[in-house]
């Protein structure tokens, strides 16, 4: 009885974890831009299907195509933020928001074309027995999928209050008027918030790809499950994304065991639903920074 | 009269259409393209008039066909009176949205919205008839005993609802309310001042986008008979954004073109075969980077101008 719910909160954390960096890299571009970029989710596939091409098709060594893979997506987010987000400079928010939409279609009409509609998987990153935890079942692919999303998460903390870049970009999200007469390159930032993101989603795609094999057209759900955890943490709010991709991690693999697997779906858009009804600003944000909100 | 000629112009091709166009492929386009009219005029109305998004409208869309198929299939409702329930469920799912919603100020609504699709969809998908799969057999239109089969009869009931819908919102856009509702969309602070009630405006305008979505639902489900949820998902809502977006919201007319271009879109890219989402995906980048405004807009802008230059 124990050992069945263990086993589901370990699972609901494993896919948890990926949306968790699925809203974290939702918060660092709306932060630097005000943009949901609906975009998100295809950094991830990308990341598992990019992975796959370098270390099965080329058969490239693995760190090689890790790296590749990294720089690749990394390159993608930049050039979608030059090509489509640069030039709609001072364009209504809206149009933006659709051009990331169109962004994504292009991205999913691509990867259709490469990798055709099968899902693609690779070993995991080590071999070896599970590990048994109070007779719960762990993947060692599951460690290596929280230890990197933790680790990420510190870094992108790190990155934003300790160095002197990363704070440049949370002025640019804060007041880009007044950061650019700090001297602050707004627009560079922006396109660094575009980078980084793409970084993290291609991070999450790699890791979990072992365990929940990849698809080209998996990521409007990332998508949205990603941005349920930004809005119910308070968009904006990084921890806030990471706690909420957790929860509703845990949430649906519960509801996927307990309820009915048709419904795991429902659970983040019933929360999503909630929160806005009952604590728009998010579990974590303050009211105050509700009313400059533009979502 | 001058006023009136787009509704005269719009009111003749539309009776021009089937006898220009024998086949019956191209005539089923053209009643897709008039069904995703309804739905992109509502949403128009919503973004163009009231400044609001709706990242939802297919799910509107899907409790009209559902609803009214339900209705008809199974309880014998004849097919008109059935379309009428299913737009009183809509407006009551549309109510019980937007009173949270719209309190907030900015784009809470979209965010609420695609979430209540998203859920609809998946109801759809668990609990409707035959999940997944979807059901058929649904009855055709059907009035005064006389029942609606050929194509060129939808091709102009659906035209017509259309026609009618436009007229009916031109009338709205062009009275108190719409003069509220525009005010809403440039400045809300300054219209709650001069006594505009923003969220019951507000509310009302979506009620009406929710009501055109499921008109247009519930004729889908009776023109088609058969349906399943793939139709009412989260990329079926995009589309509808996309259409009002390309064809200009600011302008109902907009949301016709619009849906015209992005219905007969992926028909004319089926050449491309499995490049074909590429290439739709491409098509929507361009014309939102380089025609913001929308292609009707634009075009009206160009012809005033060029109005101006020989005057």
């Amino acid at each position: 009885m124990f050992t069945v719910l263990l086993q589901f909160i370990l699972s609901g954390i494993t896919v948890g974890a990926i949306y968790a960096l699925v809203g974290l890299g939702f918060n660092i571009i709306y932060n630097a831009t005000s943009i949901i970029n609906l975009a998100q989710g295809e950094f991830v596939v990308m990341g598992g299907l990019i992975m796959w091409f370098f270390s099965q098709s080329l058969q490239l060594p693995f760190f090689t195509s890790i790296i590749l893979t990294i720089l690749l997506v990394g390159l993608i987010g930049l050039m979608m933020e030059r090509l489509t987000i640069n030039p709609l400079k001072n364009a209504d928010l809206l149009l933006m928001i659709m051009i990331t939409v169109a962004v994504s279609i292009v991205l999913r009409g691509i990867l259709m074309f490469k990798f055709g509609k099968d899902p693609y998987s690779y070993p995991p990153f080590t071999e070896g027995e599970p590990i048994v935890i109070l007779g719960a079942v762990i993947q060692q692919q599951v460690l290596w999928v929280l230890g990197i999303t933790l680790t990420c998460i510190g870094l992108i903390f790190l990155f934003f209050n300790k160095t002197m870049l990363g704070k440049a970009m949370s002025a640019c999200a804060v007041n880009p008027t007044a950061a650019k007469l700090v001297g602050i390159n707004v627009s560079r930032m922006i396109m660094l918030s575009f980078i980084l993101s793409a970084i993290l989603g291609a991070i999450g795609g790699i890791a979990i790809t072992p365990i929940s094999l990849m698809e080209y057209d998996k990521g409007p759900s990332l998508a949205v499950k990603g941005f349920c955890a930004a809005i119910m943490g308070g968009l904006g709010n990084g921890m806030g994304a990471v706690v909420g991709g957790f929860i509703i991690g845990i949430l649906e693999s519960l509801t996927a065991g307990y309820i009915h697997s048709g419904f795991k779906d429902a659970v983040a858009l019933v929360i999503l639903l909630g929160i806005l009804f009952f604590k728009p600003a998010g579990l974590f944000g303050s009211k105050a920074t509700l009313s400059v909100r533009k979502f | 009269m001058r006023k009136h000629v787009n509704y005269i112009v719009l009111l003749v091709l539309i009776i021009i259409f089937p006898f220009l166009i024998k086949d019956n492929y191209t005539l089923t386009i053209g009643i897709f393209a008039g069904i995703n009219s309804l739905v992109a005029m509502g949403l128009s109305l919503l973004m163009g008039y009231a400044g609001q998004v709706s990242l939802g409208q297919a799910g509107f869309y899907g409790i009209g066909a559902y609803v009214s198929a339900i209705l008809a299939l199974k309880f014998g409702v004849p097919v008109v009176l059935s379309a009428i329930v299913a737009a009183l469920v809509s407006a009551f799912a549309a109510v019980l949205l937007a009173i949270p919603a719209l309190k907030l100020k900015g784009h809470y609504l979209a965010v609420a919205t695609l979430g209540f699709g998203e859920i609809i969809y998946i109801i759809l998908n668990e609990l409707g008839p035959g999940g997944p799969s979807g059901f058929g057999d649904i009855p055709q239109v059907s009035f005064m005993g006389y029942k609606m089969t050929g194509q060129i009869s939808y091709f102009y009931l659906i035209w017509g609802i259309v026609f009618i819908l436009i007229i009916f919102s031109y009338n709205i856009i062009n009275s108190r309310i719409g003069r509220a509702m525009r005010a809403i969309h440039d400045t809300e602070t300054g219209s709650s001042a001069m006594g505009v009630d923003v969220s019951a405006l507000k509310i009302k305008i979506f009620i009406l986008s929710a009501v055109y979505a499921s008109i247009a639902g519930s004729f889908y489900a009776h023109y088609i008979t058969f349906i399943s949820p793939t139709t009412f998902s989260l990329f079926h809502s995009v589309l509808i954004l996309t259409m009002v977006v390309i064809g200009g919201a600011s302008n109902l007319f907009g949301a016709v073109v619009g849906a015209i271009i992005i219905t007969v879109l992926p028909e004319a890219l089926r050449k491309f075969e499995e490049l074909d989402v590429l290439v739709y995906g491409l098509i929507l980048t361009f014309s939102l980077l380089f025609i913001r405004k929308g292609i009707v807009p634009t075009l009206l802008q160009r012809l005033k101008k060029k109005g101006m230059a020989n005057a």
